[in-house]
């Protein structure tokens, strides 16, 4: 198995924690408001909808679907895996909660627009990063 | 609604020494294009008293500016009666556009707006990097901020992330690298008869699809040059244009808007970007129509950006920007729509959304020498940005 290649880690915060670490748990996580229901990324104090306070982290399920995506070929970290995918996903749960990630475990030429995806949690020190598989991968 | 705008007109441009690692001082390099624009106004600098600049004087990545406001006023020992530097406004024209809201209300006469780089020089020769990543050495350095969502996940640089919105282009209305190549090549051609532009060998469709790939759909040309340069425009207000000694370039509309998420994944619509909006609210403030433009400076910064420009600005429909484009001849300098005609910031170098107000007034000046449209163009576009902020300006002369 190749080595996990190098990444950029994010600074764990109040206000982040809950997401780069609710991989611990096998768990995609975003806070969502209370009253009206709406999931919310990135965290802010205030629900974008409906303008309520009352927010509370909770877990999607996970599935996904590939926006868009780009293969990277350019070595801004040398590495022999290259080109990487870069995806925009769209959670299943609601329609423009994305999220920036890596389509894993398949060959970078086989993302496609539109593929069914699900999380995969790949953990670098403290942080659990989401990462997606196609759907259906063992 | 009165448009305020229209008390504002462009009297004078002024540009640097343009070039790759110019090892030259930046502030040096501002105020030769601050100085210039100043007498290509007609004015000295006692007449100036107000100054507005993007991004101010922070360097956000390695030579990302030159020079900011405090340094230019303390250097040029200017007596301000309005002054603005910042990089949260509507692109790097945006500091334009600000200087005409100045002088529409009273609060200047002659503004200096100045947009000033030398990444050329500063990333030496490691050449371009990627953001977030500092020296990789440091393993446990850390992002945070709007960072945090795209950099762990190997996402260093506009041109993936720039990429990701031309790829669902691409996939919802069959755009093609075939298509998108002409934006870079209409830009070298137009190079070619630009004696200051960066490259100017002949580039061919067969080089450009065989170019190395940085990150899908783009190629080595869709991304623009990093440079060092200066340009510098003089905004007037109508009645104190009067003093000036060209004719002046009246602004007819601006587009300013910001209306979705400003965010290269969580905008709404992946096929355009914060354009899509100030495009639409230019041509909510005036009559002219885009039929009316004879000369498009649009941003380049990667070559689907200009695309997205195109159809924001209405000159195509929504989707319609790679067939509009195809074989290049709509966007040639004798076609239709001339588009980009110094050879943009793909060919001329990136000097970072300035250029093309710059270039715009050249045209309608008619000082382009060889490069100059034919037909006496008087209404010319100049947009920049576009990505998570843009703005645009319509000129007319006469």
């Amino acid at each position: 198995m190749l080595d996990k290649p190098f990444r950029v880690l994010p600074e764990l915060t109040e206000t982040n924690r809950h997401f780069w670490q609710g991989g611990q748990e096998g768990e995609l996580r975003f806070p969502r408001c209370q009253r009206c229901r709406t999931w919310i990324h990135p965290p802010t104090p205030v629900c974008p909808e409906c303008l309520g306070k009352d927010l509370a982290v909770e877990a999607v399920s996970g599935r996904a679907t590939v926006l868009t995506f780009t293969l990277n070929h350019q070595q801004w970290v040398p590495s022999p895996d290259h080109p990487y995918a870069i995806a925009i996903v769209e959670l299943e749960e609601q329609e423009g909660l994305r999220l920036t990630t890596n389509v894993v475990h398949c060959a970078a030429e086989d993302v496609r627009i539109g593929m069914p995806v699900q999380v995969v949690f790949e953990q670098y020190e403290d942080v659990w990063l989401p990462l997606f598989e196609p759907a259906g991968a063992v | 609604m009165e448009a305020l705008e229209r008390r504002a007109c462009v009297t004078g441009v002024g540009q640097s020494q343009v070039g790759r690692r110019l090892m030259r001082d930046p502030l040096e390099l501002t105020l030769d294009a601050c100085l210039a624009a100043i007498e290509d106004a007609g004015l000295t600098r006692d007449d100036i008293d107000g100054l507005s600049t993007y991004p101010g004087g922070v360097d956000l990545s390695p030579g990302f500016s030159g020079a900011g406001v405090i340094q230019v006023q303390d250097a040029l020992r200017l007596e301000l009666d309005w002054f603005t530097g910042g990089v949260e406004m509507s692109g790097q024209l945006g500091s334009v556009i600000n200087a005409c809201m100045a002088v529409a209300t009273g609060l200047a006469r002659h503004v200096l707006c100045f947009r000033s780089i030398w990444e050329s020089t500063a990333q030496g020769k490691s050449g371009r990097g990627g953001f977030g990543l500092g020296s990789v050495d440091e393993s446990r350095r850390r992002v945070g901020e709007e960072m945090q969502w795209t950099i762990p996940f190997r996402s260093y640089s506009p041109a993936n992330w720039i990429g990701m919105f031309a790829q669902r282009h691409f996939h919802e209305f069959g755009t093609t690298r075939e298509q998108m190549a002409q934006i870079p090549l209409n830009a070298r051609k137009n190079a070619q008869v630009n004696p200051k532009a960066i490259y100017r060998d002949p580039l061919t469709l067969h080089e450009y699809l065989a170019a190395r790939l940085i990150s899908t759909p783009f190629c080595l040309y869709d991304c623009d040059v990093p440079v060092d340069g200066a340009t510098a425009v003089i905004v007037s207000h109508v009645d104190a244009a009067k003093d000036c000694r060209k004719p002046p370039l009246h602004v007819e509309a601006v587009g300013s808007a910001l209306r979705g998420r400003p965010s290269w994944y969580l905008f709404d619509d992946l096929t355009t970007m914060a354009m899509r909006d100030a495009g639409k609210m230019l041509w909510e403030r005036t009559d002219l129509k885009p039929a009316d433009v004879d000369v498009a400076e649009l941003y380049d910064g990667f070559s689907f950006l200009t695309m997205a420009w195109l159809e924001a600005l209405g000159f195509c429909g929504k989707g319609e920007s790679g067939s509009f484009i195809e074989g290049g001849r709509r966007i040639a300098r004798d076609g239709e729509l001339p588009l980009n005609t110094d050879g943009g910031q793909l060919s001329a170098g990136r000097l970072h959304g300035y250029g093309f107000l710059h270039e715009a007034c050249v045209q309608l000046w008619g000082e382009g020498g060889e490069r100059q449209v034919a037909g006496d163009p008087t209404v010319a576009v100049a947009a920049a940005g576009g990505g998570t902020q843009g703005g645009c300006l319509l000129l007319t002369r006469g």
